[in-house]
């Protein structure tokens, strides 16, 4: 079910300004792909146009193509909303639904979307989903308690679990552990390397090593300068940009020699 | 679709017929709000025509129009200025006290006591005027009359029944009241603490914290409660239809039984008798009425959308 | 504790009395302002009762302008100029919220005192038919605003509601400024003005003269609309919209994230508001008088000629009491007891759902 995405001369724009320029990328199926960069370099604009989220932004379109197993997500005929079951998204602050259980939030997917299942069969994925997200053991007790109940760490899990609960091709991760403690941050990155088998994965992170240790290749976003769109420096394997990286600025970056 | 020179037409994907929907009745509820306004607009002023348009001598009193609607607009405006002089610092004041200096939990309960007071219908406000407030007033403006009697405002005679255009203002204030206290202290509570709390760490006595860090904060919002609280005074009907004596014409004596008497209270006290041209006649003052209380709540609001609004979605 | 010497400001040693840094002002012992301020006043009231007779009015008048000068005086002897400027506005602003609350209490208690002697059995129980001088009730009256209450909640709801929404999710460029602009103005119509526009518009049909309970549900509905789109817009817009996002990012259509995701999460807070909105229109009374009208029995169809409502109701037996007059004024403050009632029921009932809807978070 992993997919390859092709990436090919994708500009993005907020109303007149442009935010991203010229990104052409392949990723791999079963990869995890770490986006690193400066702040407000478009990496993250980049990450969330790969679903179509950045659409929820009045005003935000794209030029440019993006290809998923031979089909455009951008093609005239194209429904969002279908993109966004395929792929599947973990934002930067945990964001369960505060009206719902634990076990609500995880088949929110399949049942927001009016499908029907039986009993047995949810209650199956909701114990496959949680147990993908390795949150299945602190909660199975409690499934029916409010998910913003749980603490940051096992919400940004659940929020994993309701993503993959909907069996996407692609997981898109937002700086999915910039708002959690170390030893959570270490959960969800072991959750990752597990997801991966599955998953094909976009992470974008502002944690270096975090890209270093999970990643199986790296794509570097810089500002061209001030005001000037954002766009990908370079895109190789995580152990050759983080040890002998082709361009000065991914290197100056890396290295803490920024600016 | 590659990149073009002209940037492309976005894609139009088909659309959910769900989504079609929702966001259909979504906008149409909304344009709904446009035509009613028109159709008040529309319809006032069809009906006010023939009244506009008619012979002077064949409206109520036989006078024209404008000298019809002239008393009348005076007597809206100046129970209305009485009320929002008596009731604005007095408003502040509540709300000052609630947000500052009543003990907190007592706070959070006279909060909620004047958020009821609110609410309270005005037809009672009228009831209070004539059975409490009226009589009560009877001493004071023969007082005022014999030694204030210089003052063009308490020439007298002075009414026995203090039924007078200074008991509509004061009941008019007491109901404005709760209106001007409740937005003052929602905007003094959102005063930051940040500030409050940086001009305490530099000494400031409560009174200079007060003065510092939330007055300039909160003085837009006063100003736009205020406004509201004219509105709602200038619009104000069954209150002043109950305890104004209204029986004279254009006059700054605010303690005599012969006032003019207030666009709304007098289309409450005419309208169920009239018929013919004084209903078009009635119907053209309730345009005017309209008209100023457009006014005043279009810069009520003027004065409110000059602060910056955040807003949690988009 | 650490071994080094603390830090001691020059000058001080520790366990000494020398004062510290920090230079004690002379202050007024805990109670001294209220003693102070009290003592004015009951300076003020002798004053009173010596100048001639003793009046509250004065007293209060005297009482506390004395007490806030004494205050302010010996504060400033003691405690300085900036001190004392705090403890005068301490003392106008607290006696303003003192005076403030004199008439409002004076409402609650004269409304009381008046009200209770007929809130018996059969102002619930009987009509004004065929009544004159004692007896009678307000049957007729309170199903009369129950029935248009109703009428305008479900013209209101609907219409409201769906404007907020689009206000809030669809909404946007000129079409979002108008509405949010004319929602605004709406908000400010006065209601007699609504009742004129509701005569006017049947009029219009249905020939001069005409009365209908329908009439007045039209004319409350005007009042009613704008407070139901306010409140849902400030409840929608509170939603984060990483919630909405969430519901994206699953695939979940717009119209269902609203539905699902938007409303339940902010359901408490859409209740309460309808309810106050229902609470604001209850009491108008204008709009029913040129719309509704008033009759003495039962009138239950709101689309067949005049209604009793129970502002109207209070109002005419208030002001045409009939003869003996005392009976129609007594039905008049219960009416108006009732009514406030009602609204302070529906304020309860609006907290009420606020305290258990609310999202549940479980921490």
């Amino acid at each position: 079910m992993a997919k390859r995405i092709d990436v090919s001369d994708l500009d993005i724009y907020y109303g007149n300004f442009k935010a991203v320029e010229g990104v052409n990328v392949s990723i791999e199926p079963r990869s995890i792909t770490a986006l690193i960069g400066p702040s407000g370099c478009g990496k993250s604009t980049f990450l969330r146009s790969l679903n179509r989220m950045h659409e929820v932004i009045p005003g935000a379109r794209v030029e440019g193509k993006v290809v998923i197993d031979g089909q455009d997500l951008y093609g005239a005929d194209v429904d969002p909303v279908d993109v966004r079951r395929q792929i599947g998204m973990v934002f930067q602050r945990p964001n369960p639904f505060p009206t719902m259980s634990i076990y609500d939030n995880v088949i929110a997917g399949v049942r927001l979307n009016g499908g029907k299942m039986r009993k047995g069969e949810l209650d199956e994925l909701v114990e496959k989903s949680l147990r993908g997200a390795n949150l299945w053991t602190e909660v199975k007790d409690r499934l029916d308690r409010p998910g913003s109940g749980l603490s940051g760490g096992q919400q940004q899990r659940l929020c994993i679990a309701r993503a993959i609960a909907v069996e996407p091709e692609v997981l898109l991760m937002d700086e999915p552990c910039s708002a959690l403690d170390p030893i959570s941050t270490l959960a969800i990155e072991d959750l990752m390397a597990e997801l991966k088998e599955r998953f094909t994965i976009v992470i974008v992170t502002h944690n270096m090593q975090q890209a270093a240790r999970v990643s199986t290749s790296t794509g570097f976003f810089n500002l061209g300068g001030v005001g000037q769109p954002g766009h990908l420096v370079e895109f190789n394997p995580t152990e050759k940009i983080f040890s002998n990286p082709e361009e000065k600025a991914t290197e100056d970056y890396i290295s803490g020699r920024f600016g | 679709m590659t990149t073009t020179s002209a940037p492309p037409a976005p894609a139009q994907p088909k659309r959910r017929l769900g989504d079609r929907l929702f966001a259909g009745s979504a906008t149409g509820a909304g344009i709904l709000i446009l035509v009613v306004l028109a159709g008040v607009a529309i319809f006032l002023v069809t009906e006010a025509w023939p009244a506009i348009t008619a012979d002077s001598a064949d409206l109520p009193d036989g006078k024209s129009l404008a000298a019809y609607i002239a008393p009348l607009l005076f007597g809206t405006l100046l129970a209305a200025v009485i009320a929002l002089i008596v009731a604005t610092p007095l408003g502040v004041a509540i709300a000052l006290y609630v947000s500052y200096y009543a003990p907190k939990r007592l706070a959070a309960t006279m909060g909620y006591v004047i958020d009821l007071l609110a609410a309270i219908p005005s037809v009672v406000y009228g009831f209070w005027g004539i059975a409490a407030l009226a009589p009560a007033m009877v001493p004071f403006y023969g007082w005022a009359a014999e030694h204030l009697g210089w003052i063009p405002f308490f020439a007298g005679p002075a009414s026995t029944t203090g039924k007078t255009m200074l008991t509509a203002g004061l009941v008019l204030a007491v109901m404005i009241l709760p209106i001007i206290s409740a937005i003052s202290r929602e905007v003094f509570g959102q005063a930051p603490a940040l500030h409050r709390e940086a001009a305490l760490a530099l000494g400031a006595t409560r009174w200079e914290m007060i003065k510092m860090a939330v007055l300039p904060y909160g003085k837009s919002g006063v100003i736009a409660g205020a406004m509201l609280g004219l509105g709602r005074a200038l619009g104000e009907t069954l209150a002043v239809a109950i305890v104004l004596s209204a029986s004279g014409g254009i006059t700054f004596n605010l303690i005599s039984s012969s006032n003019p008497s207030t666009i709304a209270a007098n289309i409450a006290l005419q309208f169920p008798e009239s018929s013919g041209l004084a209903v078009n006649a009635l119907i053209a003052s309730g345009l005017a009425l309209f008209v100023i209380t457009l006014a005043v709540n279009m810069f009520a609001r003027w004065i409110v959308t000059r602060r910056a609004d955040f807003s949690g979605a988009n | 504790m650490s071994t080094e010497t603390p830090l001691v400001p020059v000058g001080t040693r520790p366990g000494s009395s020398t004062p510290g840094p920090v230079r004690t002002r002379r202050r007024l012992p805990r109670y001294g302002a209220v003693g102070l301020f009290l003592g004015g006043l009951v300076v003020g009231a002798l004053l009173t009762a010596v100048t001639g007779g003793f009046s509250i009015a004065l007293t209060v008048v005297y009482g506390v302008v004395l007490g806030t000068l004494a205050v302010y005086l010996v504060s400033r002897s003691v405690e300085g100029r900036r001190k004392a400027t705090d403890r005068l506005v301490t003392t106008v602003v607290t006696s303003a919220f003192a005076i403030a609350m004199v008439p409002l209490v004076s409402l609650v208690y004269t409304v009381l005192d008046n009200g209770l002697d007929r809130l018996d059995s059969e102002f619930f129980n009987s009509s004004m038919l065929g009544i004159v001088g004692e007896g009678g009730g307000a049957y007729h009256a309170i199903l009369g605003t129950v029935i248009i209450t109703a009428l305008t909640a479900v013209i209101s709801v609907p219409i409201g509601l769906l404007t907020a929404i689009y206000l809030v999710e669809y909404g946007s460029g000129r079409l979002k400024k108008a509405i949010t602009f004319l929602v605004d103005v709406m908000t400010g119509i006065p209601s007699i003005v609504a009742g004129l526009f509701a005569y006017a518009l049947f009029a219009l049909f249905f020939g001069p003269g005409i009365r209908l309970g329908i009439m007045g549900a039209v004319a409350l509905s005007v009042l009613m609309i704008p407070v139901v789109v306010r409140s849902a817009e400030e409840v929608l817009k509170l939603v984060p919209n990483e919630l909405r996002e969430a519901a994206y990012a699953l695939g979940v259509p717009k119209w269902r994230t609203v539905l699902k995701v938007v409303i339940p999460t902010s359901i408490a807070g859409l209740g309460t508001g309808i309810t106050l909105a229902v609470a604001r229109v209850i009491g108008e009374t204008a709009p029913l008088l040129v719309t509704v009208g008033i009759v003495t029995g039962t009138n239950l169809n709101p689309f067949d000629g005049r209604m009793a409502t129970l502002p109207v109701f209070s109002y005419y037996q208030l002001t045409q009491p009939g003869f003996p007059p005392e009976f129609g004024i007594e039905r008049a403050w219960t009416a108006a007891l009732v009514l406030i009632i009602l609204v302070m029921a529906l304020n309860v009932v609006a907290r009420l759902i606020t305290r258990f809807f609310a999202p549940k978070t479980g921490r």
